[in-house]
């Protein structure tokens, strides 16, 4: 491999990073909070309020339902409202992140409702209010799951960047396409398969060492 | 044992501060009713026990105590105040004043021992330092000073009951209220919790109301009980007194494990017209079951019985009898005598039938 392609290589490696971590973030700190707003109005939560749960749950499901090549061409106009442009790196985390908050939201949405109600209850009994429970009990008692979640989202991410490619947003999954597949340069190929392993490995491991340390059931 | 506890105080004087009182509370789910209209007080330094089998009521009841349930009608006081109707934001500050104890613990897995005891001064708005300082204290009541630093997955049960006392007791409540504290705990565990929740109601004066569906419970820390059945109290009372003449069959049938009751192969054997020997239970409560009264039967009327089965149990410092005996009847007469002497010393008297096998 020449030094150019290792340099293409590597600016590639750098924008799955940014896309993958930008988009990575915003979801996690918007889909957090529309996880617990799910539990939190379904039937029995902490602040029951069916037809809110159904209106969110119907703009999750809306979401989630469009496949993500769609969704980027359909928010070019948004992506140009925030970021000034529909093209590039940048432009790319918009519907990245679109797409992954409805995704994390289901993910830790799961993980809320596992958390016993007994627990809830102890919290109610000793004078503590909604946002005391989601402090104390619901994120804390989940934090494992809701990490668990995030590297899920994240691997997600990585796969999903690749298509941001139709957007010129580059990262690796892009490089893959336009030298290992449309040139028939197998050494590219191989070699972007062999990052993006490395990648996702490394994303997995430091989410299970993570969640390994919180976890204390 | 340390500064937490404060001096003495006397326990459930007749005329003591009413901490619980309930007022023909009600409560349904969907048809069925859960609680059927429920009266009951509670005084300042009691331990009440409900006891009633499972889906009578009584976890229903407790929680509504709390709030954590509301009541459909019915009024429910709380040291005076009238807690039915207020909305979560109003009941808050008054549930800092009842402390809560679960048959699952409930104690948060991401928090340390110590800051499990803690949460409810958190809660209450108190500085970290103070709120560490109090949960040593309360540590070191339940006899887990050690632990502070541990997350309770590395606890046995019982050490995870003590942490939920300490953690129920820390925002100094008026009123412990304890749903099935030692069910999910083996009897030796289940113990000495409940000799731990005796020595806090004795020093520290605490209110203590606990559900269970174990008559062992009411029996070792209770003062009065209250047996609740289909959403109602059928029957309430002094625990020796409820134990010694229980009046409704669910009562009957609750004490059928820690009663003595009639061996089961002389039961089967049971004929209730006629036979060699008479079958008489005989119970006594108070004074008239220390006395010396098989003895003075005995001399009073020689050959008169055979002891079958009973004994003497003490409750509340009060001892109960229960005993089953044998009566010849070649003597038709003596059945008689043997019963209305025993009934002149105080004993409750009932002929279960006649042993047809016994020679």
């Amino acid at each position: 491999m020449t030094p150019i392609m290792l340099e293409l290589l590597f600016r590639s490696l750098w924008e799955t990073i940014l896309m993958t971590g930008a988009s990575g973030i915003i979801s996690l700190v918007a889909g957090l909070p529309l996880g617990l707003a799910l539990v939190a109005t379904s039937r029995g939560g902490i602040a029951e309020k069916p037809w809110l749960n159904s209106v969110l749950g119907a703009i999750v499901n809306g979401f989630r339902s469009v496949p993500f090549i769609i969704l980027l061409v359909a928010l070019i106009p948004l992506t140009r409202l925030i970021v000034g442009t529909a093209l590039g790196t940048w432009a790319a985390i918009v519907p990245l992140a679109i797409a992954a908050t409805p995704y994390y939201a289901r993910i830790a949405e799961v993980s809320l409702r596992e958390v016993d109600r007994g627990l809830i209850d102890a919290v109610r009994a000793m004078g503590g209010n909604r946002w005391t429970i989601i402090r104390e009990v619901l994120v804390p008692e989940a934090l494992p799951g809701i990490i668990a979640g995030f590297t899920v989202t994240l691997v997600t991410l990585v796969g999903a960047s690749a298509m941001a490619g139709a957007i010129g947003a580059g990262g690796l999954g892009d490089l893959a396409i336009r030298y290992g597949y449309q040139r028939f340069e197998t050494t590219v190929m191989i070699a972007v398969v062999i990052v993006l392993i490395i990648l996702v490995c490394g994303i997995q491991w430091l989410g299970d060492r993570l969640v390994a340390r919180l976890d204390h059931k | 044992m340390n500064s937490v506890v404060s001096a003495p105080v006397s326990v459930a004087l007749p005329q003591a501060e009413e901490i619980v009182r309930l007022t023909d509370v009600k409560r349904r789910f969907g048809t069925t009713p859960a609680l059927d209209g429920v009266s009951l007080t509670v005084r300042k330094g009691e331990i009440v026990g409900i006891i009633g089998r499972s889906g009578a009521g009584k976890s229903t009841l407790i929680r509504c105590l709390n709030g954590l349930e509301q009541a459909d009608s019915g009024e429910i006081h709380i040291e005076g105040r009238n807690i039915t109707g207020l909305s979560e934001k109003e009941l808050q500050p008054l549930r800092r004043r009842i402390g809560m104890i679960f048959q699952h613990f409930n104690l948060l897995s991401a928090k340390t021992v110590e800051e499990n005891v803690a949460l409810p001064l958190k809660i209450e708005g108190l500085s970290k330092a103070e709120r560490l300082k109090r949960a040593a204290e309360l540590l070191d009541l339940v006899g887990l000073s050690d632990k502070a630093k541990a997350y309770p997955s590395s606890l046995s049960g019982g050490q995870k009951q003590r942490v939920g006392i300490a953690r129920a007791l820390a925002a100094r409540p008026a009123l412990l209220l304890s749903d099935e504290a030692t069910s999910a705990l083996d009897p030796e565990t289940t113990r000495s919790i409940l000799v731990l929740l005796k020595d806090i109601n004795r020093k520290l004066g605490l209110t203590i109301l606990l559900i269970t569906h174990e008559m062992e419970v009411v029996r070792s820390v209770a003062d009065r009980v209250a047996v609740i059945d289909a959403g109602r109290i059928v029957e309430e009372g002094q625990v020796w007194s409820v134990f010694a003449d229980p009046q409704a069959p669910i009562t009957q049938s609750l004490l059928s494990g820690i009663r003595p009751q009639l061996p089961d192969t002389i039961a089967a054997r049971l004929s209730p017209v006629s036979g060699a020997e008479q079958i008489l239970s005989i119970d006594m409560a108070g004074p008239a079951a220390q006395g010396t009264l098989f003895a003075d039967l005995s001399q009073a009327l020689p050959q008169s019985f055979r002891l079958v089965h009973g004994g003497i149990d003490h409750i509340q410092d009060q001892p109960v009898a229960r005993f089953f005996i044998a009566v010849p009847t070649r003597d038709a007469a003596l059945p008689e005598q043997v019963q209305n002497f025993l009934e002149a010393r105080g004993a409750r008297v009932e002929v279960l039938g006649y042993d047809t096998n016994h020679a």
